[in-house]
């Protein structure tokens, strides 16, 4: 991307632990993407004949994987060679607290793309329109939103800006313009490469969960919102309608002294070994 | 008009996910017409790919040039396949490699993409499909409105039947650009089974007050021949690896069987094993929550339940041979 700082000479420090050790580094422009979801705990119901989700009494929060791994890694990797950590979301006014919270743990500055977040294609080409003459070194998402867990907005991102996308990564670091990687793979992890500008989905693994203090709450009071117009796109998908499990059948007890009952069972009435 | 299913190589053999996608990728078929075509890249041998078609594959289209590659070449190499197929419903496995590849594909492409189905779509408006949505808590039924379409379906969903004939194995070179992601290194855990494709997996919790105490969970699961995972505590504390974290930050899994071990049920636990088939609880607390998800319960302590459990498994292997 176009935009580059200057290259800083940071000599390394003599302790060992400290996170910049890098001989010169670049500052890095990082875009987080933040959406909200359904705080964990919430009832889960449906009105207008199971067309919409009931939002009674729900409590909105940061999606935990946009908040703890995409956002917290950003702001080290800020905090580790300089730079700015700026959040994007898509939604409305309504969205405005949990962007609030995500300025409190550290970000600098967010924007709202001001419309109601559609489908996953929408809400990836308003990021995508944004983003793509702004210079970001890297544009970092969640691993998926745990309301709609469609794990799309990414892929779509960097598909429309033509960048190399890391699905699922567990570790990120820079060194100069390359990014190394850790990603999920079944049964274990890949060390992966690759130059930046990038776009990285963050799981489990990034990063730890930071709890905003008082002067971080204060301060995201007065840092920037900017509220921009969306770009007109045609959403691909809807969805029609929703409905929740039957409840579950009685659970089975059996004896603790009887593992032999515990075995027949799963054997001959569950048939799951 | 065609549906055409990616399907994932690993030395040289089709992954079981990829069986699954073929599999169902002759159901939406047998629905919405039109053969089924999968492709593929990298160096798998010709009769190990034909097998798909006893899953419903008439024909396997594989890129033996193009190994290791990144999400954006198995785009494009998915892309250029249906262009030469005319496909118009295009399947994926919802996996690592379909979570980085569909939705590039998707975009590019401007087609709907529904992923993680759980069913065959139905023509209702159209074209409508099944998905778990709110980590497990509902299902949603999602509508898409392009011409063409585009599924990556939740593993375990379908036990693959099989049935046809070999398929033909066609050679298919297209430009897939070069890659952009390189890889270093690959590590992975020898001999364990990994967890997402796990059938059976034996999990604990904090109930088992502490590290040194797994030992008996390692046995019940060796006995089983399950994987092992964990909740999120004991993961954040180090006793257990965070792969093994389940729940809605962790791994989702849906194997036909789940044993939850001094694990309290907690809503959150719940939306990474709310998909098991078949769940059993051990706790000593009658009413932890995670009774109300379970199918059978054990009110017990651990550590004289387990030890039990895994005589008897040993006994039933033992009489079942
Ligand atoms: C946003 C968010 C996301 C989260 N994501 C996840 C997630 O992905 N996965 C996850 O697991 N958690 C997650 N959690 C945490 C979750 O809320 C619970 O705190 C956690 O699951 C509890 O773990 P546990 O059941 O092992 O421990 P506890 O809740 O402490 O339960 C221990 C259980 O062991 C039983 N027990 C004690 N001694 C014995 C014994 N001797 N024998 C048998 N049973 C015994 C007790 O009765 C109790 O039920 C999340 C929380 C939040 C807020
Ligand atoms: N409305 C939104 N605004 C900004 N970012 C979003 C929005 N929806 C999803 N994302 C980002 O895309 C990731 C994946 O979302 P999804 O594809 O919906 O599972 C999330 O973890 C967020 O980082």
């Amino acid at each position: 991307m176009s935009e580059k700082y200057h290259n800083f000479i940071i000599f390394a420090p003599h302790s060992t632990n400290d996170i910049v050790n890098h001989k010169h580094t670049q500052k890095m422009k990082i875009l987080v993407c933040i959406s909200k979801s359904p705080d964990t705990t919430s009832k889960i119901a449906f009105t207008d004949n199971n067309t919409k989700f009931d939002e009674t009494g729900v409590q909105y929060i940061v999606n935990p994987y946009d908040e703890w791994y995409a956002l917290v890694r950003g702001l080290e990797l800020k905090e580790a060679m300089g730079g700015t950590v700026t959040t994007i979301t898509v939604g409305t006014a309504a969205d405005d607290p949990t962007i609030r919270k995500a300025l409190a743990i550290g970000a600098d500055d967010a924007v709202r793309i001001d419309a109601e977040a559609k489908d996953a294609y929408f809400v990836a080409k308003q990021i995508a329109e944004y983003a793509k003459d702004q210079g970001f070194d890297l544009i970092l998402t969640g691993k998926e939103t745990i309301d709609y867990n469609g794990s799309q907005v990414a892929g779509m991102i960097a598909a429309d800006l033509d960048l190399p996308f890391l699905s699922l990564a567990s570790k990120l670091d820079v060194a100069g313009t390359t990014a190394t990687l850790e990603l999920d793979i079944t049964g274990g992890t890949k060390v992966v490469k690759a130059e930046l500008p990038a776009v990285v989905s963050c799981a489990k693994g990034m990063a730890e969960q930071r709890i905003p203090n008082m002067r971080g709450i204060m301060a995201a009071r007065t840092k920037p919102l900017n509220v921009v117009a969306p770009a007109g796109v045609e959403e691909l998908t809807s969805f029609a309608s929703y409905s929740t499990p039957d409840a579950k059948s009685e659970c089975k007890y059996v004896d603790p002294s009887n593992m032999d009952e515990l075995v027949q069972l799963l054997h001959n009435e569950a048939k799951a070994i | 008009m065609s549906v055409l299913v990616y399907v994932e190589t690993t030395n040289g053999k089709v992954a079981k996910n990829g069986f699954e996608a073929v599999f169902y990728g002759k159901k939406v078929a047998d629905k919405f017409g039109g053969d089924v075509v999968a492709v593929t890249s990298g160096s798998a041998d010709d009769s190990a790919l034909a097998e798909l078609g006893n899953y419903g594959a008439s024909k396997v289209l594989v890129n033996k040039g193009l190994n290791d590659a990144d999400d954006s070449q198995t785009a494009k190499l998915v892309q250029a396949a249906a262009d030469k197929t005319g496909a118009n419903i295009i399947v994926f496995s919802h996996d690592l490699i379909g979570k980085a590849v569909a939705p590039r594909v998707s975009a590019a492409l401007k087609a709907g993409l529904v992923s993680g189905a759980i069913d065959a779509p139905s023509d209702e408006n159209g074209f409508t499909c099944k998905v778990n949505v709110f980590s497990g808590k509902a299902f949603g039924f999602v509508n898409v409105k392009t011409a063409t379409r585009i599924i990556s379906l939740l593993p375990n969903s379908f036990k693959p039947e099989s049935g046809g004939s070999p398929a033909a194995v066609e050679a298919f070179d297209c430009d897939c650009g070069a890659a952009r992601v390189s890889v270093v290194e690959t590590k992975t855990q020898d001999g364990e089974i990994p967890l997402p494709e796990a059938e059976l997996v034996v999990s604990a919790g904090r109930g088992l007050k502490g590290p040194e105490n797994w030992g008996m969970i390692e046995d019940l699961a060796k006995e089983l021949g399950a994987a092992t995972a964990c909740s999120r505590p004991v993961a954040d504390i180090g006793w257990r690896p965070h792969h093994e974290h389940v729940g809605q930050t962790g791994v989702a899994i849906r194997p036909n069987l789940y044993i939850a071990v001094g694990i309290s049920g907690a809503i959150q636990h719940l939306a990474g094993v709310n998909g098991s088939k078949v769940i059993v609880v051990i706790n000593t607390d009658a009413e932890a929550p995670f009774f109300k998800a379970a199918d059978y319960g054990v009110v017990g302590d651990a550590f004289e339940v387990v030890p039990k459990l895994v005589e008897a498994v040993k006994k039933f292997k033992a009489s079942n041979n």
